[in-house]
């Protein structure tokens, strides 16, 4: 016992130093002007427009990254989880492996395909095709948000759905369910929770990058965490970007909070 | 027990090269207790699969009520299926599962409501309506999973080791309620077991396999008293198989020495294997007996003694309420009624395969 305790030391070192007191610093920044003084300034400095704008355009576009992810992941994680174990980890590892480069390598790769004199507009003139606009707008950034949390949404569901007892489904067919009704009261609503964490991992990397959006929305398309980002780099103005920080936190916990409370509905008591 | 009610055709099964079911064929009558009994990979749960829809022959039939159900999906067989770990709905509570087939059916609520209260009361677990599956002990979760099963008045019960899970008090327990379950119900019940005492204590019939061959079909007795071969009398309780020649008709030369037997038919010095229940030896004075042996193991097992007694260099086990101590010079008496004479396997492989009927 006293060993264990012994072993959690770093560990709680750790929190303190990288969690704990960085949030602290946050939370102090946050709620103070440049002279160290009380205000709530900061937190409110989201109400201006410019703001509000960033912040409504960041949480569309990462709920409509989420939905497209959760809409390709959720087929394939099917067709993945009733291949053989050896065969599905093999395609796992397909759509897992571009994680393993780096995340803004990949994202200038897209940049490179989407630019004006890109790759993909090279492709169309060469057979004599109009040219598109394709970086720089809102679908380049769901684009590159899709590209790159993908993963995140196939692997949480993959799993929870591979661990569904076959004999759970072949218990559904018995007492008479047909396929469609086998997978709307069993394996959908027994997939609930890696669909919780599926979302929760794209949603919010989505929702607070400003790489992506950099990127791929060259300076037009601010999202929130670009004004952020704006405001501890250039602005110099650390009160300020830590207020905003804060209210994308609260606007993150109170979506989980959402999600969580949909979860326990969706453990029904539907009869 | 009278119709029969599913007809099992001449049904093939292989998993990639592997022959799982070769050309089978049994009937299973109406209210019947059947038992598949055999080895891990004998096929019997492959066969119980067939029949519940979960897989396809690669040829032959399952005539079921005189229609063939080749081709009927799960969901449209009247027959339902208590699997071996239970395959509870985790998601759901336990009025929840049982109410699945019936809401599917599209049955009112006041008879669904009804039928779970009639269910759990057959089971024997009134008021866990609202309780989740997972919060249930392993043999509460197998009677809700019995319960599922038989609220939608299924013609056959098929169970696939139901009872493999639980500690043998329960297990013993449990094999007295489903003998009165399948009383009370009067339906026919499929049941799937490696545990030959499951299958003795329950079956009205019981079809012992081996390697995708039935062995023997018989009541309990029969499969115990009149094994008809080897493995059948290996796999069905304790026992001496004796290599032996049948001399004539009511004689037979074994350990060295002739015994009297009930058996006719082999013909004259014909080799045949000999079985002998341990509990049917018994131990004498020395010179009572056919032969003399000395007792070379003792065990204590509880209900009675395990022994082994060494006669003509082979070594006979031996169950009895008298204890004779390691040492001990015996008489070994066995009556003629008691000895089971079975004609001896062509070749290894003969072993294995289905015995002409």
């Amino acid at each position: 016992m006293k060993n264990k305790k012994i072993l959690t030391g770093p560990y709680l070192l750790w929190v303190i130093a990288f969690t704990i007191i960085p949030l602290l610093m946050i939370v102090y920044y946050g709620l103070t002007d440049t002279t160290g003084s009380f205000t709530l300034k900061n937190l409110a400095a989201i109400t201006t427009p410019e703001n509000l704008k960033a912040l409504g355009l960041a949480l569309l576009l990462s709920l409509v990254s989420t939905l497209i992810c959760l809409i390709l992941s959720y087929p394939l994680a099917m067709i993945l989880s009733e291949k053989k174990v050896n065969q599905s980890s093999f395609i796992v590892l397909i759509f897992v492996m571009p994680m393993w480069m780096n995340f803004l390598l990949r994202t200038i790769a897209w940049q490179n395909l989407l630019e004006k004199n890109g790759v993909i507009n090279m492709v169309l003139r060469f057979f004599h095709l109009p040219e598109q606009a394709l970086i720089n707008t809102p679908y380049a950034i769901v684009l590159g948000m899709v590209y790159n949390f993908l993963p995140f949404m196939i692997l949480p569901i993959y799993n929870v759905l591979s661990k569904i007892d076959k004999d759970v489904l072949f218990a559904a067919r018995d007492l008479g369910a047909n396929s469609i009704q086998t997978f709307s009261k069993i394996i959908f609503p027994l997939s609930i929770p890696g669909i919780i964490s599926g979302i929760t991992m794209v949603f919010v990397p989505s929702l607070t990058t400003f790489v992506i959006s950099d990127l791929l929305g060259g300076s037009k398309i601010l999202l929130i965490g670009n004004v952020i980002e704006l405001e501890f780099k250039q602005g110099s103005n650390w009160n300020v970007g830590s207020g905003l920080s804060l209210v994308l936190m609260i606007f993150i916990i109170a979506s989980m909070a959402i999600i969580a409370k949909y979860d326990k509905d969706g453990e029904g008591t539907a009869f | 027990m009278s119709n029969k009610l599913i007809d099992i055709v001449d049904i093939t099964k292989s998993f990639d090269e592997n022959v799982v079911l070769d050309h089978l064929n049994l009937y299973i009558r109406e209210n019947e207790f059947l038992t598949l009994l055999g080895p891990s990979g004998c096929g019997k749960t492959t066969l119980l699969r067939i029949l519940g829809g979960f897989e396809t022959p690669d040829s032959g039939n399952i005539i079921f009520d005189g229609k063939n159900i080749n081709n009927l999906p799960p969901n449209k067989r009247q027959l339902n299926t208590v699997f071996q770990k239970y395959a509870l709905f985790s998601h759901m509570t336990i009025a929840e599962n049982i109410a699945f087939g019936l809401k599917i059916k599209g049955k009112s609520k006041n008879y669904i409501k009804d039928k779970i209260r009639y269910a759990l009361k057959l089971v024997n677990l009134e008021g866990f309506e609202d309780r989740s599956p997972e919060l249930l002990s392993g043999g509460q979760q197998q009677r809700i999973a019995i319960a599922r099963a038989i609220v939608n008045e299924p013609k056959v019960l098929l169970l696939d080791e139901p009872l493999g899970a639980l500690d043998l008090k329960l297990r013993q327990d449990m094999q007295y309620e489903l003998i009165r379950l399948k009383n009370e119900l009067g339906i026919t019940f499929v049941f799937v077991t490696h545990d030959q005492e499951e299958a003795l204590t329950m079956s009205d019939t019981i079809v012992v396999m081996n390697q995708g061959y039935i062995q023997q079909i018989g009541t309990p007795e029969d499969i115990y008293n009149e094994p008809k071969n080897a493995f059948v009398a290996d796999f069905i309780g304790d026992s001496n198989i004796l290599s032996a020649v049948m001399v004539e008709d009511r004689v037979v030369k074994m350990l060295g020495t002739t015994w009297k037997c009930v058996d006719e038919g082999f013909g004259h010095n014909r080799p045949v294997d000999a079985v002998i229940r341990p509990e049917d030896i018994d131990l004498v004075k020395p010179g009572e007996g056919t032969i003399n042996g000395v007792v070379s193991h003792l065990i204590f097992k509880g209900v009675h003694y395990e022994m082994e007694v060494e006669a003509n260099n082979y070594t006979l086990l031996v169950h009895s309420t008298d204890m004779f101590p390691v040492g001990t010079e015996v008489g070994v008496k066995v009556d003629p009624f008691d000895i089971q004479i079975m004609k001896k396997p062509e070749s290894e492989d003969a072993e294995a395969v289905g015995i002409e009927e």
